[in-house]
């Protein structure tokens, strides 16, 4: 029978209650006293001379307090970037400043140029629109390659648009060279990762408040890792001591990475509300959003696959070209690198890799990682390149698969990770079941009797969860830690709450995290509460990006939990006059082993802060622990997906019309929790191998700058999916043995699609089309399939 | 949105007089005017709401056997009311939008605004309909003047829209992936006279008529009529989601797919 509470549970999602009936706090619900309303003035160039702002005629408008320009931040910081890449000859990245508001030039269409306060939103809008600034128009780099050739500088003072020149292992290059030169069969693919924009669905949302009296500062905003925002805003930018720097995360709308990093809106109004000392609030727009979050992906791709006569791996060449946008938003250099590179091995025993990846700077919006960061980018050339591959060597494309697999754990792959637990012949046997391959040739025929192409693609995929190793990603230029904290409060009635470090913006934390608790200390569900999103009553932590919450964040919340129950049980030893090495929790009460003595948690808790009769001499009052977690490696999920297309071949409109994914997360805390994980990431996966993308005129004009021309997936656009994620190797190095799910989906599906797609054609008689890039809108295919 | 007056007449009349004013724009169901208006793409000095009309409202056979539409009769309700009138068109107004933009649009709105990827333009012109406005009657053939352009005079209101009702009927959409607009959709109307083909979303004119296609169509209505004839791509609208050549080549497949469901 299913478990009804506890770890591998489905408790509904107690944070819905709030969000389906509306009663949920987001940062555009904070509205203080006093509050004034910025807007922000944005470049329509995606490159220019600033040579003036007039704010003028701009300040004497109705409720106008203050219009803010780049001259007023030129005395304090830039947005810090929080990785340095160091390239292949051992210099560092080139790191350009960025400023607040834009100073000199403009780089990008909504580069910010000036800040209105005003005392209504519509005010400080109307006169955003007086404010004069003057530019001297320049000719727009947004092609990467034009841009390394001798393009336009972004950055005078840098002397080049190539941020870095990154290979990885430098060491194998000649290898691996050597190895493709003398290799049976070499399959090439060439191509694009596109660009994506986030898309969350509540857009980004900046409250800065400042009290003169006792000079604290708040800023509440829309954030994945409030503690992140408050060292970077706090130490780099604005010079405010963390004491005296709050920074509070509320409910938040989804972020997909595109909340974790430190933006210009956060510092500017935080700096107008020291200045004014009035509250100031800033809420983006839709158009705003898109012309202002960091963007995903963004890569062009080569990639060689060496391979023996039995269609052996041997090598791996890659050659990518990775976008990062006018500015380095916080952690953009390490997701084409480290985020990426590393997971090249994939599922397979490649003896030989090298990764080449030169970050270009361009004039479009900044790009950084976005759900699966690096890892879809990795998995989607590889799995492209591997189906090509046994296309032109005629042989299965799951049997050339499973004659690569890694089949014994540890795996100490050639790109630097080890991979701890694995088994991925159990999820490729497990998806040809869900998905029922065996019943792919009758689907065929009814399609064809329609008139319809049908297609099936199945791939695998491997990422990185659970960052990171503080001291590992550190020798890897890291400006940061990336362990996580965790304090759990036990009240004298017996109540626990947990406060995390990591942060909740739909994935369920408050649910699945008092599942744990509840779990190991046999209270229910209900008597346990998460508490996450303010820096001023959660310990310091890293937040959440990465599938990392319950990896990281979970086990740093063991940990604590584990030292409770420790000081718990030494509690009641002395309530059982036992000793506490005799003391067993089970089901929330303690008992002396092998007796019936025992004395219940509520009665323990009451003892810990009435400790009337309580070893005072030995122990402190009280039941609270904080503890930190740094994890010892990564995490490495894993899993096969298969996708089943059919294709219109007089319009070359894609449907999908099956899509499995069988997935090891290791350790499942709950099942629908994880459904819903990986039914999402599914869903922005589809999105977008067929509909999403993002496209710039030569000019740097943002051409999908709205719905009308962004194509986001929509319900009718995906099939009901078949997920299981039994599947189960435990992570062998957290204390919970879980892995991670909230990126797999979205780093799996693109290339089913892709592959299901030109497998479709193939079986069309279309053998000339490789591939198709993404994403696969109607005109794409149906262009690829003449000739 | 930058501010302005707001009125709702409840006669045409009132209507009529309150456009007077200089700037003033109607509003039907506000789905292509509000979004404007935020974006501060347009300073009306008043807006001259056409939803309490109640003469502009609602789904009626005509006593010349037409359909008639009030100018501002949502979406939604000509997909219902029209349902056994003229099947066709209910079926494209069930198509345009979301509920939300079904319940709230209308079709003397989507006409006056004559987006060159709207669905109604096409019903209107292959119908032959007329649009009744406050002053004039209006033949579908010299309404639509290209790209967001048609014969309304400023301050003009769609009152009403007759659509003869043809023997068989079908519209064929294929859906622009973002928008859902038609990236190309086509309308065939067969009358007794012969048939009639409005193409919308492919070209840079605007809806349009397939003259050809109508040709072939009036001596055999069948898909098989139309496999043999081509567009040229010249004149498509090329952009993100479909070159002119894919469009041209969706003109045919669309007019053979809705043929094949007219008959
Ligand atoms: C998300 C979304 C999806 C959509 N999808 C589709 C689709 O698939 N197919 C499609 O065809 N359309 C689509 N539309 C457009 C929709 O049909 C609009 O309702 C329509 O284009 C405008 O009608 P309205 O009543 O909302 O007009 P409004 O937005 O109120 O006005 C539009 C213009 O017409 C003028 N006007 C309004 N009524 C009259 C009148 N009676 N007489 C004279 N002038 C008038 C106004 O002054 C204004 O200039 C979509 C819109 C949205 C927001």
């Amino acid at each position: 029978m299913p478990k009804d509470h506890g770890i591998g549970a489905s408790s509904k999602r107690r944070e819905d209650v709030r969000f389906l009936t509306g009663r949920g706090r987001y940062t555009d619900d904070i509205n203080l006293t006093g509050q004034a309303y910025a807007a922000f003035v944005r470049s329509q160039v995606a490159h220019g001379r600033l040579r003036g702002v007039d704010t003028s005629a701009a300040a004497a408008m109705p409720g106008v307090l203050h219009v803010f320009t780049g001259k007023d931040f030129e005395s304090v910081g830039g947005l810090p970037c929080g990785w340095q890449v160091t390239d292949r000859h051992g210099k560092p990245m080139l790191e350009p400043r960025h400023p607040v508001l834009a100073h000199g030039k403009v780089r990008h269409v909504g580069d910010p140029i000036a800040l209105v306060v005003a005392e209504t939103a519509e005010q400080a809008r109307d006169a955003a629109e007086a404010v004069v600034a003057e530019i001297e128009e320049l000719p727009a780099v947004i092609d990467m390659k034009a841009a390394v050739r001798g393009g336009p500088l972004v950055h005078d003072e840098l002397g080049s648009n190539l941020c870095y020149d990154w290979g990885f292992v430098e060491e194998n290059r000649e290898a691996v060279d050597q190895a493709i030169r003398n290799a049976h069969h070499v399959t090439t693919l060439e191509l694009v990762n596109q660009r994506l924009v986030p898309n969350a669905m509540e857009p980004r949302v900046a409250v800065g408040d400042y009290n003169p009296a006792t000079d604290e500062t708040t800023l509440y905003t829309t954030s994945q890792n409030p503690h992140v925002i408050r060292l970077l805003m706090g130490a780099f930018v604005l010079g405010i001591p963390e004491h005296k720097l709050r920074v509070v995360a509320p409910d938040v709308g989804g972020g997909f990475g595109s909340k974790i990093f430190h933006y210009a809106e956060e510092a500017a109004v935080t700096f107008a509300a020291r200045a004014l000392k009035r509250p100031v609030k800033w809420t983006a727009s839709r158009s705003e959003s898109f012309v202002t979050d960091a963007q995903g992906r963004d890569h062009v791709t080569k990639i060689e696959l060496a391979l023996d006569k039995d269609g052996h791996f041997l090598a791996i060449r890659t050659e990518t070209y990775a976008n990062m946008g006018a500015y380095l938003s916080t952690f953009a250099p390490s997701v084409p690198t480290w985020l990426h590179g590393t997971l090249m091995a994939g599922n397979y025993k490649t003896p030989l890799i090298y990764v080449n990846v030169k970050a270009v700077f361009t004039n479009t919006v900044p790009v950084d990682a976005y759900r699966g960061a690096g890892r879809p980018e990795a998995t989607f050339q590889l799995e492209r390149v591997i189906d090509k591959a046994a296309r032109e060597m005629g042989i299965d494309p799951v049997e050339i698969r499973r004659r690569n697999f890694i089949d014994s754990f540890p795996y100490q792959t050639p790109v630097a990770v080890q991979y701890d637990t694995g088994n991925y012949h159990a999820t490729m046997d497990k998806l040809l079941e869900i998905a029922d391959v065996a019943g792919f040739e009758k689907r065929l025929q009814e399609s064809k009797a329609r008139g319809m192409l049908r297609g099936l693609g199945i791939n695998c995929y491997i990422e990185a969860c659970g960052i990171a190793p503080s001291n590992l990603v550190g020798q890897l230029g890291a400006r940061a830690g990336l362990y996580e904290s965790a304090t759990v409060r036990v009240n004298a009635t017996g109540g626990i709450v947990v406060m995390t470090g990591s942060h909740s913006h739909g994935q369920g934390h408050e649910t699945s995290f008092a599942q744990v608790i509840s779990e190991m200390i046999g209270v229910p569900e209900s008597q346990v509460e998460i508490i996450h999103g303010d820096t001023a009553n959660t310990p310091m932590g890293m937040g959440t990006y990465g599938s990392r919450s319950i990896a990281v964040g979970g086990s740093a919340m063991v940990r604590a939990a584990n030292k409770i129950i420790a000081k718990a049980k030494k509690i009641a030893a002395h309530l059982l006059e036992a000793s506490d090495a005799d003391i067993e929790l089970k089901d929330g009460k303690f008992t002396v082993a092998g007796t019936d003595k025992s004395v219940d948690w509520g009665s323990v808790c009451l003892a810990a802060y009435v400790p009337h009769n309580y070893p005072l001499a030995d122990l402190e009052p009280g039941l609270e622990e904080t503890a930190f977690y740094d994890p010892s490696n990564f995490t490495f999920p894993a899993g096969a997906y298969a996708c089943e297309v059919e294709v219109d071949p007089e319009t070359g409109k894609v449907t999908v019309d099956r899509f499995a994914a069988a997935d090891d997360f290791g350790n499942i805390i709950n099942p629908m929790i994880v459904d819903g994980q990986v039914h999402g990431g599914l869903a922005q996966g589809i999105g977008q191998a067929l509909l999403e993308t993002t496209a710039y005129d030569e000019n740097g004009q943002l051409l999908t700058g709205s719905y009308m021309d962004y194509a986001m997936p929509r319900a009718d656009d995906l099939p009901f999916y078949r997920v299981d994620h039994s599947c189960k190797t435990p992570c062998t190095h957290n204390p919970l043995g879980v892995k991670g799910c909230g990126e797999a989906g979205a780093i799996g599906s693109p290339p089913a699609v892709v592959n299901a797609v030109i497998d479709a054609l193939h079986r069309g008689g279309m053998t000339h089309v490789t591939h198709i890039d993404m994403p696969l809108s109607p005109s794409r295919v149906w262009a690829a399939m003449q000739r | 949105m930058y501010a302005f007056d707001f009125e709702r007449p409840t006669t045409i009349a009132d209507a009529v007089k309150a456009l007077a004013a200089a700037d003033a724009q109607a509003l039907g169901g506000g789905q292509t005017l509000i979004p404007t208006l935020k974006q501060r793409l347009a300073q009306p000095s008043k807006l001259v709401s056409l939803t309490h009309i109640a003469e502009m409202r609602g789904v009626c056979r005509a006593d010349d056997g037409s359909v008639a539409i009030g100018g501002a009769t949502p979406h939604a309700v000509v997909a219902k009311e029209a349902a056994s009138l003229y099947p066709a068109l209910a079926k494209l107004a069930g198509q345009i939008g979301d509920p939300a933009v079904r319940s709230r649009g209308t079709i003397g709105g989507s006409l006056a605004n004559n987006d060159p990827s709207a669905c109604y333009p096409a019903a209107v012109l292959a119908s032959g309909a007329t649009i009744v406005t406050n002053s004039r009657r209006i033949a579908a053939d010299d309404f639509f003047r290209g790209m967001f352009a048609t014969a309304l005079n400023p301050g003009e209101i769609i009152v009403e829209v007759r659509f003869p009702v043809p023997e068989k009927a079908a519209y064929a959409k294929f859906p622009q992936p973002a928008s859902r607009f038609a990236l190309t959709g086509v309308f065939v109307a067969k009358f007794a006279s012969g048939v009639r083909v409005a193409v919308t979303g492919a070209s840079e004119g605007g809806v349009f008529r397939w003259k050809e296609a109508e040709q072939a169509l009036s001596s055999n209505f069948s898909a098989e009529a139309v496999r043999g004839l081509s567009v040229s791509p010249a004149g498509m609208i090329g952009d993100l989601h479909g070159t002119p050549e894919y469009r041209a080549h969706l003109v045919r497949v669309m007019t053979a797919r809705a043929v094949q469901a007219a008959a």
